[in-house]
């Protein structure tokens, strides 16, 4: 038995070279060159940057190497407001969203784990979805429904509620309501996990206790489902920082989000190591909220 | 005892789903409208998806959009596989932690930078940028998804049926495709559906990635929509919702019938 197992991990570790090779060349690998390119200075020339680090040269071209990097990159993301800017812009948006996506998203993953077990099938491939059509075509569907003519003044105007079409696509409003829509299922799903799991018992004992519902939901469910918070606040929290398609689509073009001053520096100003430098900086702000996601998913599956 | 739902419970999830499914209703519907303003009823056509089919670049994109899913998808379906029989059953080996930080990250890495930090790598590489670039790109993302779907079936696996073959003097590489293999199929084959999906979706990595003469259908209908709105990408967006609609149906009776057949 012991020997079954044995040559089960030696199987299993032979099967891990491929993905680990693969994604250390096409993963980690490129993370290293944004963080070298970063230090670069902008050149006409294609690839547009210098200096290209060639390894057979040997030592004296290490240290031409070292010698040529630049931190310009970075003063300049320093000195310059609008990198400033965007990145506040993002944070906030981010965390705004994942404010507005919790506090809509705890309900209907706790309905979900209250309706009869036979119905919590369907319902979770109903959340799952929407998660698998694509981020631009939802983020299109809105922008039909907040045009200047569209659905939403129409209905706002037939019901009486507002006299005049109102602006909404260009305003943060539009942002928001992409987000939040997008990144729905991400705040569901986990909420959901934790909430299922929980024994109702608890909640009685409460009960029969005499704890007011609300002091219940406070002191046993809310902590039991803190898990599920977690990962649904990282699982969004994390991607939206760096969102390009709604910000692009449903938002103003004057105030950008980080990921269009990406999008631009690298796209229309053809300027890598901007581009990198803001990818490098963004990768920064980014790696405690990852680091602590990828340790509640290690200590998740131990718990399984 | 379970309490029940209360009307709250209810109607919390009814308000969610049909915040879900509204704006996803509302495009398709409209994808058949005869105005040509998306915001106006005019009556029920057909006449986008007609413009639609005489579109060649649209269609040209499709199909460039088409293979390049079916093929990451299924080199992703290799890979992840194999990532999550590692992070299962190899025990602690050596560089676990990055290991396991490598599968976990992309999912939730800002698209924009896996997108930018691939492109610099196919420059330094001084690869060719178009169509085999993209898909590497892809299979880099999507492989970590199969990974953890296949993953989570792994770990509720009874591997009792695996050690009595290998008692029995199985090798490993046979024991997986003989008894493992037909065991998990279906979470890798929802993990290859999940990754043909991602992959059919994806615009920002796709634009980062790609060169000259391989452009995605995202990437034409990203470039329209930043005209303005057209009926025509309602029907193409439509086309794309029933396509993988189709495939989730397929898929999950035919993992209904696996598990009915396994009872």
């Amino acid at each position: 038995m012991a020997e079954t197992r044995r040559r089960a991990g030696g199987a299993g570790r032979s099967a891990v070279l491929i993905p680990y090779g693969w994604l250390v060349l096409f993963f980690l690998l490129p993370f290293l060159i944004v963080l070298k390119i970063s230090l670069s200075a902008t050149a006409i020339a294609q690839p547009p940057y210098t200096p290209v680090f060639d390894p057979s040269a040997g030592l004296a071209a290490l240290k031409e190497f070292l010698a040529d990097l630049s931190f310009d990159n970075y003063a300049q993301l320093i000195a310059d407001r609008l990198y400033l800017f965007s990145y506040l812009r993002s944070l906030e948006i981010a965390a705004v969203s994942t404010v507005i996506l919790l506090v809509l998203g705890y309900p209907v993953a706790y309905g979900m784990a209250r309706v009869a077990r036979r119905w919590q099938g369907l319902l979770l491939v109903l959340v799952i979805l929407p998660f698998w059509t694509s981020f631009l075509i939802r983020i299109y569907a809105w922008v039909t429904i907040l045009q200047h003519d569209g659905l939403l003044n129409q209905a706002l105007v037939a019901l009486h509620i507002v006299d005049a079409p109102l602006t909404w696509l260009a305003t943060d409003t539009a942002i928001y309501i992409g987000i939040v829509y997008s990144y729905f299922p991400f705040m569901v799903l986990p909420l959901y996990a934790a909430l299922e799991k929980m024994d109702e018992s608890l909640l009685e004992a409460a009960a029969n206790l005499g704890c007011p519902r609300w002091k219940t939901f406070w002191l046993v469910t809310l902590p039991l489902s803190r898990p599920g918070i977690v990962a649904g606040v990282l699982l969004c929290f994390i991607p939206i920082v760096g969102e390009f398609v709604a910000p692009d689509l449903l938002g103003g073009s004057s105030r950008q989000m980080i990921g269009q001053t990406l999008w631009t520096e690298f796209f229309a100003n053809r300027d890598w190591p901007a581009a990198s430098g803001v990818a490098a900086v963004l990768l920064l702000l980014l790696v405690v909220p990852i680091v602590i996601y990828q340790h509640q998913q290690a200590r998740e599956l131990e718990g399984a | 005892m379970r309490r029940g739902a209360s009307s709250f419970n209810l109607a919390a999830v009814a308000l969610g789903l049909a915040f879900l499914y509204l704006p996803m209703a509302i495009l398709v519907i409209f994808s058949f409208n005869a105005s040509r303003l998306v915001t106006v009823w005019g009556g029920w056509s057909t006449r986008w998806y007609a413009e639609l089919f005489a579109d060649g670049a649209m269609l040209e994109s499709a199909g460039v959009s088409i293979r390049l899913a079916a093929l990451s998808a299924s080199i992703a379906t290799m890979l992840g596989t194999l990532a999550a029989i590692a992070l299962t059953r190899a025990g602690r080996f050596r560089g676990r932690t990055l290991f396991t930080g490598m599968v976990y990250a992309p999912l939730v890495m800002p698209e924009v930078i896996t997108g930018l930090s691939l492109l610099l790598l196919f420059v330094a590489l001084d690869l060719d940028r178009g169509f085999w670039t993209v898909t590497i790109a892809h299979t880099t993302l999507t492989m970590c998804f199969v990974a953890v779907v296949v993953q989570s079936r792994l770990v509720t696996f009874d591997r009792s049926l695996e050690e009595a073959a290998m008692d029995l003097g199985c090798p490993p590489g046979r024991t997986f495709l003989l008894i493992t293999l037909p065991l998990i199929w279906p979470a890798v084959a929802a993990g290859w559906m999940l990754a043909f999906t991602l992959s059919l979706d994806d615009l920002v990595i796709a634009s980062f990635t790609t060169g000259p003469g391989a452009t995605t259908l995202p990437m034409r209908i990203y470039s329209q929509v930043r005209l303005g709105v057209k009926p025509e990408i309602n029907a193409v967006c439509t086309l794309m919702i029933a396509v993988v609609t189709a495939m989730l149906v397929v898929f999950s009776l035919l993992s209904k019938q696996t598990r009915a057949n396994s009872e």
